[in-house]
Formats: C-alpha cells, sequence, structure tokens
C-alpha cells in the first residue's frame, strides 16, 4: 500500500544539512511505580505518594512492575524492534538531588527493544527513521529552586518511563516535530500513555548538529533539552541550525553541550557544557533480576496489538476514500477514530460521517472541551441522522437542527425528527399543492420567467421552501415547479 | 596509568574532596587494585556469556514480579521525618545549579 507522495525535497539550509536524533522519555500508564506499589496520580500532594524505595531509604528493595514490561514489549513490537530475550536493568550513577539513591536504574547494554523502525508522512512525502532503542528506567523527582534552597517532591521519583532513541535519520525541523507526533500517537493508540505534553506525560530531548552538504562525518551535535510541545520542537530546532550555521560561519566552532529552549524569547541557551562529561558508570542493578521473555509469548503479545494510527489512516484514505487532512485527524486520537469508523459502518456512509464528526461535532467538543468519550450524541445516534439525510427523510439544512437539538437533549434523531414533525415532505402531492399556491400568488414573477429571465427560479424555491417550512425535498421542489413553470 | 588526573575526576563524581596527597596515596592504592583485575582479564573468556544474577526466571511464568496495583503504606510525614530540613511535606536541601 502506498500513497500520492513527492519525493523527499532537499532540506539544505544555507549550504547545510542538519542532523537530528530525538530522545522521546514516555511516561507509561501504570497504576503504580515501577519498583514500588506508590500511586502514580499526577495531582498528589507533596510528597504523598512515596515510600521508602522511592525516597530511597538504605535497605529498600525494588520489586518490578510487570505491566510495565508488557507495556515495553507492545511499544516495541509497534516500533518494529526486536524484543531481546534477555534485558538488564543497570544503575546510571550520578548525584542530584531529586534522584535520592544516587543512581537512576535504566537500561544500559540490553535495552528490552531495540533496532526498530516507523515511517510517517511528512509535507506529504514519507520519512523513514530508524529506533535504535527503547529501554525502561525510572523518573527522577522533580525540584523547585528558590535561590537560597531547593525544595524537593519525590512523588515522580519512580515513575515509569520508556526512553526512546531514533537513529540520527531527521533533516529538519519539521521531520523533528512529525517524528515526535507519531510516536505520540502510537503510544496513545497502544494505551501505555495518555500523549499529555503539558503535564510532562511526553518529553522530548532534541541531538542537533549541521554539517557542509556532502560531508560525511557529522558536525559536533548539541542536545536541546525537556521539549514539551511539538510546535517548541520545530522552533527550537530550527533556531538551534540557525545559530550553529551562524556560529561556524564566523568562525567558531560548536560546543558539545546542552541547551534548554526559551519559548518566550524563541532561543536555545546553554544549560551545562559536556566538559563535566557524561560519566555514569554503569554497571548490572545487583537487585534486580535480568528480564527474560520466550519469543513464543512475545508473539502472543505482537497478535493483540491494534492497528497503528499511520495505517489506519492509510486506510481511511485508500479504502473509504477520506482526504489526507481529515484521516489525520480522525486516527490522531483512538476513541476519535473509533467513534468514526462505528458512525460509518452503521450509517453506511463514511464520507458524510466523516463530515459531521470532523465539522459539527469537533466543533461542539471543542467549544465545550470535551473528549469524543464525553460526546452528547453516541455514533450510533449520529449515524441514524446520516442516514436520514440520505433516505431523504429530512433535508440537509434541517439536520443541522436536528443535530443541535441532539447534542443539546442527547435525545436520538428519530425522536427530535417526530417530536418536531421535521420529516422532509417527499411526498409529490403535497409539494404540489405548495407550489400551486407559491404560483398563484406570484404572477408577475412568473411572468418575468417565462419571458426568459430564468433566474428568478430561486425565488420559487426559496418561497417554497419557506411554505413548507423548510421541509420540502429540494430536488422533488425542483423538479415540480421547473415543470410548472414551463408548462 | 591512573594518574593525579583521573584520581581528582573519580572523586569529583563521588563527590568526594580530597588533597594532592592523598590522591597520590589513593592513586596508589587503586593501582594495585586495578592490576589485579588486569590479572583477571587475562582469562580466556570466549563462548562465556557474562552473568548477571545466577537465577533464571522466565519473566511470563513466573509469579515474582508485582502486580500493577498501587497501595499506600506511608504517610508524606513518616517519609521526611528523618530528613535533616525540609518546609513543609517536601524535603529542603542546598541551593542546585542548573
Amino acid at each position: 500500500m502506498s500513497i500520492n507522495t513527492v519525493a523527499a525535497p532537499n532540506s539544505f539550509v544555507r549550504g547545510y544539512e542538519a542532523v537530528i536524533g530525538i530522545e522521546v522519555h514516555v511516561q507509561l500508564k501504570t497504576k503504580s511505580k515501577i519498583f514500588c506499589s506508590d500511586s502514580t496520580t499526577f495531582d498528589a500532594a507533596d510528597n504523598e505518594n512515596t515510600s521508602p524505595v522511592s525516597v530511597g531509604m538504605p535497605g529498600s528493595l525494588p520489586v518490578l512492575n510487570r505491566e510495565v514490561v508488557l507495556m515495553a514489549i507492545k511499544t516495541g513490537l509497534a516500533l518494529g524492534c526486536k524484543i531481546r530475550e534477555k534485558s538488564v536493568f543497570a544503575r546510571k550513577n550520578y548525584f542530584y538531588p531529586d534522584l535520592p539513591k544516587g543512581y537512576q536504574i535504566s537500561q544500559y547494554d540490553q535495552p528490552t527493544c531495540e533496532h526498530g523502525q516507523l515511517y510517517f508522512y511528512v509535507n506529504n512525502y514519507k520519512k523513514t527513521v530508524s529506533i535504535t532503542r527503547a529501554h525502561l528506567e525510572e523518573d527522577a523527582g522533580k525540584s523547585t529552586h528558590f535561590g537560597q534552597y531547593t525544595l524537593i517532591n519525590y512523588n515522580r521519583a519512580g515513575i515509569p518511563l520508556l526512553e526512546i532513541v531514533s537513529g540520527p535519520d531527521l533533516r529538519s525541523a519539521a521531520e523533528a516535530a512529525e517524528y515526535a507526533k507519531t510516536i505520540r500517537d502510537i503510544v496513545k493508540s497502544l494505551d501505555v500513555c495518555d500523549g499529555n505534553l503539558e503535564e510532562g506525560s511526553l518529553r522530548c530531548d532534541c541531538n542537533v548538529s549541521v554539517r557542509k552538504i556532502g560531508a560525511e562525518k557529522f558536525g559536533t551535535r548539541v542536545e536541546i533539552k525537556n521539549l514539551n510541545s511539538f510546535r517548541f520542537i520545530e522552533k527550537a530546532v530550527d533556531y538551534e541550525i540557525e545559530r550553529q550555521i551562524d556560529s561556524i560561519e564566523s568562525g567558531t566552532p560548536i560546543n558539545q553541550e546542552t541547551r534548554l529552549y526559551d519559548p518566550d524569547k524563541n532561543r536555545t541557551f546553554m544549560m551545562r557544557t559536556k566538559e563535566d562529561a557524561d560519566d555514569y558508570r554503569y554497571f548490572p542493578d545487583p537487585d534486580l533480576l535480568p528480564i527474560l521473555l520466550k519469543s513464543e509469548d512475545i508473539e502472543k503479545i505482537r497478535k493483540t496489538l491494534p492497528e497503528l494510527p499511520i495505517q489506519k489512516s492509510e486506510r481511511f484514505q485508500f479504502t473509504l476514500g477520506l482526504s489526507k487532512n481529515d484521516s489525520e485527524i480522525l486516527t490522531s486520537d483512538r476513541m476519535l477514530s473509533e467513534y468514526f469508523e462505528s458512525c460509518g459502518q452503521i450509517s453506511g456512509n463514511y464520507k458524510s460521517a466523516a463530515n459531521w464528526v470532523m465539522g459539527d461535532l469537533l466543533r461542539e467538543l471543542n467549544q465545550n472541551k470535551l473528549t469524543i468519550g464525553d460526546s452528547k450524541i453516541s455514533a450510533k445516534n449520529l449515524a441514524e441522522l446520516i442516514q436520514f439525510i440520505d433516505q431523504n427523510k429530512i433535508s440537509g439544512k434541517i439536520a443541522k437542527t436536528v443535530f443541535t437539538e441532539m447534542w443539546q437533549t442527547s435525545k436520538s434523531a428519530q425522536n427530535i425528527v417526530d417530536e418536531n414533525g421535521y420529516s422532509q415532505v417527499s411526498d409529490t402531492t403535497a409539494i404540489e399543492k405548495i407550489i400551486d399556491t407559491v404560483i398563484e400568488k406570484n404572477q408577475s414573477q412568473v411572468a418575468e420567467y417565462r419571458s426568459g429571465k430564468t433566474k428568478v427560479f430561486g425565488f420559487f424555491v426559496g418561497a417554497v421552501m419557506r411554505e413548507s417550512k423548510g421541509q420540502a425535498n429540494p430536488d422533488v421542489v425542483n423538479e415540480i415547479l421547473k415543470r410548472k413553470l414551463e408548462s | 596509568m591512573i594518574d593525579e588526573k583521573k584520581i581528582m575526576h573519580i572523586a569529583k563524581l563521588a563527590r568526594l574532596k580530597i588533597s594532592t596527597d592523598e590522591a597520590a596515596h589513593y592513586g596508589d592504592q587503586l593501582a594495585k587494585v586495578l592490576s589485579h583485575f588486569d590479572q583477571i582479564s587475562k582469562i580466556d573468556t570466549t563462548n562465556v556469556e557474562p552473568l548477571v544474577s545466577p537465577l533464571e526466571i522466565d519473566f511470563f511464568n513466573d509469579d515474582s514480579f508485582r502486580k500493577d496495583i498501587d497501595q499506600s503504606f506511608f504517610t508524606a510525614e513518616e517519609m521526611l521525618e528523618n530528613a535533616p530540613d525540609k518546609m513543609g511535606n517536601l524535603f529542603k536541601v542546598p541551593p542546585v545549579v542548573g
């Protein structure tokens, strides 16, 4: 299956090519932490979700959460990764107050997932990106700085993260942002992450370097940490590419360093240089067993994977004939795509279902700040409304009114149509009667029409529709009106 | 070769403050430890898998992993009881730069 695509344009900037790799920290949607049973709720009171394990008390021991491993396997499979039959937790040693043990439990040389790839579409070309690895680790606590002191909340310490590392395959800021979106859509569709960037459920670090066009060697890379919106990824990477080219052109080589992005000023600034080079002295954590997985168990999980958003989007475009834009919006949220598919299937009219969902329904949801799960109109009820239009029971215009009433009352289309007598009149005798009255009352316009000023036809249609309170079937009206006027 | 610069780097990573005299002293000691490891690395380990744990437990066929159930056994106050300094229910530590 392939989509009408164009070749990837070169994305050279001022004689340079950017090389970007991204690390996405995905917060796994478990009830308890990765190595202890503390809750993972986002809005807990200060240090409410802590225990001896998460505050790093001596003698406490980690016990692995089974669900975390299942989620990592699912995500790895969806990213086309090979799932290692043996993966090992390691200690990453460094001192920082938000890391109470003095080390972070992570995976190092034997991560659970490795060697995958994914693809997505950006500006109508297909981009494939390799996934180097995806490894499990624990999150650190949250520190708040106050000049004279720092306050620490360990509620977040020990929340399970899956760090997905891409190869250095991205070539522009637009590709970087689209890659991150693709990861978000995948983990949401697998239900392993809520995908909420503002709450930090997904955090991106971008490694950016530039090299002269044609150069084989990568330039010195700079890491931009903690980008928490797709727009910021695009802007920060764009800024960084320009900054690096400026620097090289003015004769200052790039320093390997970590930078942060300031959205207000739209620029990146230095956080630390790599002179305090990362020296984490990794070694296997003796407190945890290696995770041993049998390939037949992994294959069992593979069979439970849902259709991925990108594949669903391709199917919507090919099989259902939706536009690319509509398909992408409908597949960005699993529940939204399920709602749409169900509505399309019941009504038998996918195109119309897409129009109603993308138009009226999303507008109401957005205005009321609701998600599709809270929709006041069920997929089945919306499907019924679409069927009424297709069966000429109600006009498209009346359907809008019915929709609004359905939203307000949560009643079915049938109920609303019955209660208000909205049924479209297709009965030719009834319509003929109305048309006769209208023609009777407007003899001068009839004369005009018959003298060749056919433009007044619209006037008659309007009058008939008004007379029928919008319920006359417009096709039938047109037909009879034409016949009567021209006779 | 383990020189003073290396010792100072290791000390810095471990957040230890040591003098140049101590650096020389520890350097000698560490050199001995490392030469012992050099001796061990001479052993032929071709075809021997590195051993992380002697226990081999199949993940899907064992109950030794925890089910994903959240439970609370301690209050925030209890967790902060031994903290050298605190503010409300937050741990208070010396200022951290960056």
